[in-house]
């Protein structure tokens, strides 16, 4: 219901966000990963998080070091391990944080489920393996299917190409990927664009995400840009 | 049955797997040593290739100095789109899938059953940190689910087995195995021999502890 807020800096376009938070950080690995809000979001002093987000930082990325600083609980994700995910591996080597492990796919379900209201889902993925068990079972139409609820966070971070002054969004290639769903899935989206334009200035037929799912965003130039 | 003479080199076994692709189909490509398969598809293939992080239309990987950080593959390596290509959301890429849209899906393990469980995802060794990403939706959703290995691991052990020991990636989901040695097909009866590269069914029996049904 309310209307998209334009903010100057990206602590300005996070707020306030309280201690134990569930947080959505949209990206695929660096892909689509709101840099600028998670580096503002590690300025910020809460604690206890609870990220949801595909991937647990890459390198020195600034989710890596919300993990190395003991800022996150627990981290819902598909994909923990890279190469280059020392601070997670340590973290996680140490008990220092929980890790729900769900395969990508029940992942994005789960989020989209969220944001549409849905109390959960079916789903073959995941049947027979560590990743289903204790879990609901039923057999559909001769195939064993699972039991997935819902995730719903209290902030999503985004990545976003362009907004216009509605908050309706466009994202670029495949920094799309969680993007969307996060939006929908979060009480407070807050979203980092690389360009704000004038309402009217995106294409109605190509918005991706309407601008009714978008709390706050902010302009920022702060990702590598691509070559010409 | 085949008279190939040695066992098939990664860009063989490749290439073995490319000319199972029907033509037009909808292929996921799976990381590792799948991604090999889209450079020997035949030129006449017109394969559309899908990447679970949201795309259809996938070219080769990016020329060095062209990377382009928003355009990567689920292996995150810097690849390229091709005339007709589309991008969508994660919730959309898996619904793809699991909606039974993408024809062939191929995969990596770590073991395939004879009926056709796979492990892929993890080692099961203490204190390893966990990933699963896609495999678990890739395994079940696609329309043929298919794997390419090498037959045995680097110390020698099967890694097409009765029983998998390692934790599951899916039950009963892989259809045929593509390896160095020999190509199977798997399912409720068992595994059955489809073609040997540089060994015989004997010899293979023999190898892998297993009682194979052979090819007409």
């Amino acid at each position: 219901m309310t209307r998209v807020r334009f903010a100057q800096t990206p602590a300005e376009a996070l707020g306030e966000v309280a201690d134990g938070a569930t947080v959505m950080i949209g990206g695929f690995g660096p892909a689509g990963q709101p840099a600028a809000l998670v580096e503002a979001l590690l300025a910020h002093d809460a604690r206890d998080l609870v990220i949801i987000s595909n991937n647990a930082g890459n390198g020195d990325d600034p989710l890596a070091r919300l993990v190395r600083d003991g800022r996150v609980r627990k981290i819902v994700c598909s994909f923990p391990r890279q190469t280059d995910s020392w601070h997670f591996d340590d973290a996680y080597r140490a008990g220092r944080v929980e890790l729900e492990l769900v395969p990508q796919g029940n992942l994005a379900e789960r989020i989209r489920a969220a944001g549409a209201g849905i109390g959960g889902f079916y789903t073959p993925t995941g049947f027979g393996t560590p990743l289903a068990a204790g879990k609901e079972t039923r057999r559909i139409d001769g195939v064993d299917h699972v039991f997935e609820l819902p995730l719903r966070a209290d902030l999503a971070l985004v990545r976003a190409h362009r907004a216009d002054g509605v908050g309706n969004l466009v994202y670029r290639k495949t920094a799309r990927n969680f993007g969307p769903i996060m939006a929908a899935a979060a009480a407070r989206a807050v979203v980092q664009v690389d360009e704000v334009v004038p309402t009217g200035g995106l294409d109605p037929e190509a918005v991706v995400t309407p601008g009714i799912y978008v709390s706050a965003v902010v302009a920022s130039a702060s990702r590598e840009r691509a070559p010409v | 049955m085949s008279p190939a003479t040695a066992a098939l080199t990664k860009r063989q076994l490749a290439a073995r797997v490319a000319a199972d692709i029907p033509r037009g189909a909808y292929v996921n490509l799976g990381i590792g040593l799948p991604t090999l398969v889209a450079d020997l598809l035949p030129a006449d293939a017109d394969v559309t290739l899908h990447t679970e992080n949201g795309m259809l239309g996938m070219g080769p990987a990016a020329a060095p100095g062209r990377a382009d950080p928003d355009l990567v593959n689920a292996g995150k390596t810097p690849v390229t789109e091709l005339p007709g290509a589309s991008y969508f959301h994660q919730a959309d890429s898996f619904a793809m899938m699991r909606g039974g849209h993408i024809d062939v899906c191929v995969l990596g393990a770590f073991e395939v059953s004879t009926r056709g469980d796979l492990a892929n995802w993890s080692t099961g060794e203490p204190g390893a940190v966990p990933a699963v990403g896609g495999a678990m939706d890739l395994a079940v959703g696609a329309r043929r689910t298919v794997v390419m290995m090498t037959l045995l691991t680097k110390d020698g052990r099967p890694k097409l087995v009765e029983t998998c020991a390692l934790p599951l990636t899916g039950v009963r989901c892989v259809s045929r195995i593509y390896t160095d040695l020999a190509v199977f097909d798997v399912g409720p009866t068992g595994a059955r021999l489809v073609e040997t590269f540089g060994t015989t069914a004997a010899e293979l029996e023999d190898a892998l502890g297993l009682r194979l049904r052979r090819a007409e």
